[in-house]
């Protein structure tokens, strides 16, 4: 009975570092897929003064591991700072830690930006241009917004990244899941009890959430087929129009009568 | 008037267009024939810069077309294409209003009304409210029609229009295009239909190794072809 307790209090424990883990996750998956779009575009431009930059961004953050960048940004920059002179601490420790997890986050979500609109057909892109539309617009008003929607699952996995990965934030002080069962851990030596309780926390976040994501992938490659209700608007809408119905036989016979 | 002076074009050194000069007047309907990889797409592409020319100019009534002035001269120059390109996330009203409304400044109801002529136009009015996927491919090339004769084009461009519809869906979509000939449009088609080129063309160009070998009427390119390439192109298809 005694043990059992022990087991349930590591877990309460570490489901008081839920909020913080969420918080930090959303805020970094919202940094990252809107300067992730930015580095995305960079990346893909025909200039060489933004494409290298980007380039170098992406390969530097997937190239080193958040622990070492969220050490370097939340003790190391402070200590470079005083060295130069400049007195410089950071008032919470939450503030880089969020940096970093939304810096990391932005340069995985560029390349899955970049490959949703590489995914999207060129056509796409002639199609507008053909008409008019200079390229920005035409990105904006036909490319991303089909980019988008291929890549909004590979967004939903990215969270679910970022939910565990933002553990390692627990060395720089955020009192997330994994600080919560350490600092346990520390007063109690529970180690057992503290450790399996945090990763217990973490699948109830995590399964839920891949549960949903899939259940979204599904529904969005369902949603290709007609709905009842979209059929209905249109007719609705073409009876109570203004115009006159034209023959819908016009199409099986391949004849059109008015040009 | 479109103008076309010792047009060139090579991808990756692959000379494609190997020196085109031609003029193409007002109201004028010019099919393009020849076989694959004769240069005739990359010829149309070139008209409104989907594909930048290596060497020569285009110019458009009057004007060289270049960087600058591309996205005005395409407002000019509708297209088509073998593949329909019609915007999936978009209804087909959606379709045809975007560029009127975004382009060019009409507001959304101008916009919608005059779409909804389009599509009585190319036969489609109950489709309005439809998502492409939902319609079959002569259906959406109509669309595509009518989305590109929104912007009130002075040109359109056709590219292989059919070639990517099954073989009863082509009729209607040729119909849909031979009101737009006989309407006086300029028409630049890029086609394998001979029996459309030959009953609606002004002029019929056959294209072959990147050159214009010949050109003439559809009588004298169809009943009586000079060159010995364009017969045996002609025997082939015919």
């Amino acid at each position: 009975m005694e043990t059992l307790k022990l087991y349930l209090k590591g877990i309460e424990l570490a489901l008081q570092g839920v909020p913080m883990t969420v918080g930090v996750s959303l805020v970094a998956v919202l940094v990252g897929v809107m300067l992730g779009l930015v580095i995305a575009l960079m990346r893909m431009s025909k200039h060489r003064v933004l494409s290298v930059p980007a380039m170098i961004y992406i390969e530097v953050v997937r190239g080193t591991p958040m622990l070492v960048q969220a050490l370097v940004l939340a003790y190391g920059l402070p200590q470079l700072l005083r060295t130069v002179g400049i007195k410089f601490t950071w008032p919470y420790l939450l503030i880089p830690a969020v940096i970093v997890c939304g810096l990391n986050s932005a340069a995985y979500v560029a390349e899955i930006i970049r490959s949703g609109l590489q995914a999207v057909d060129k056509g796409q892109m002639e199609a507008a241009r053909s008409l008019g539309m200079p390229h920005g617009m035409a990105m904006r008003l036909i490319i991303i917004p089909q980019a988008f929607k291929i890549v909004l699952p590979a967004f939903g996995n990215e969270f679910v990244t970022l939910i565990k990965e933002t553990c390692v934030l627990s060395y720089v002080g955020v009192r997330e899941i994994l600080r919560r069962g350490a600092l346990w851990n520390a007063a109690t030596f529970n180690t057992f009890q503290a450790y399996i309780g945090v990763a217990i926390v973490y699948m109830m976040l995590t399964i839920p959430l891949s549960k949903l994501i899939g259940l979204l992938e599904k529904k969005m490659s369902t949603e290709n087929t007609t709905s009842k209700k979209r059929r209905k608007s249109a007719s609705e809408r073409s009876l109570s129009g203004s115009l006159p119905l034209s023959v819908p036989e016009a199409d099986a016979e391949g004849a059109v009568q008015t040009v | 008037m479109i103008e076309v002076k010792g047009l060139k074009k090579s991808f990756n050194g692959l000379e494609v267009l190997k020196g085109i000069t031609e003029t193409i007047n007002d109201g004028e309907v010019v099919c393009v024939i020849g076989p694959s990889g004769s240069g005739k797409s990359t010829f149309l592409r070139c008209l409104n810069m989907l594909e930048e020319h290596t060497a020569g100019e285009v110019i458009i009534d009057g004007e060289v077309l270049s960087e600058l002035n591309v996205n005005q001269v395409r407002k000019e120059m509708g297209m088509v294409f073998q593949s329909f390109n019609l915007f999936p996330h978009m209804t087909v009203l959606k379709n045809i209003t975007v560029a009127p409304i975004k382009v060019g400044g009409l507001s959304e109801k101008e916009a919608e009304k005059k779409a909804l002529e389009l599509l009585e136009r190319v036969g489609l009015s109950e489709k309005a409210e439809a998502y492409p996927r939902e319609l079959s491919g002569g259906q959406q090339q109509r669309v595509a029609i009518a989305r590109a004769l929104a912007m009130n084009p002075r040109y359109m461009l056709f590219d292989e229009p059919t070639s990517a519809l099954d073989p009863e869906m082509v009729g209607e979509v040729l119909e849909v295009m031979k009101g737009l000939a006989h309407s006086g449009m300029t028409l630049i088609v890029v086609t394998h239909e001979m029996g459309f080129a030959s009953e609606v063309a002004d002029r019929v160009m056959f294209m072959d190794g990147g050159y214009i070998v010949e050109q003439g009427t559809p009588d004298e390119i169809f009943a009586n072809p000079k060159e010995e390439r364009t017969r045996s192109f002609l025997s082939k298809v015919l």
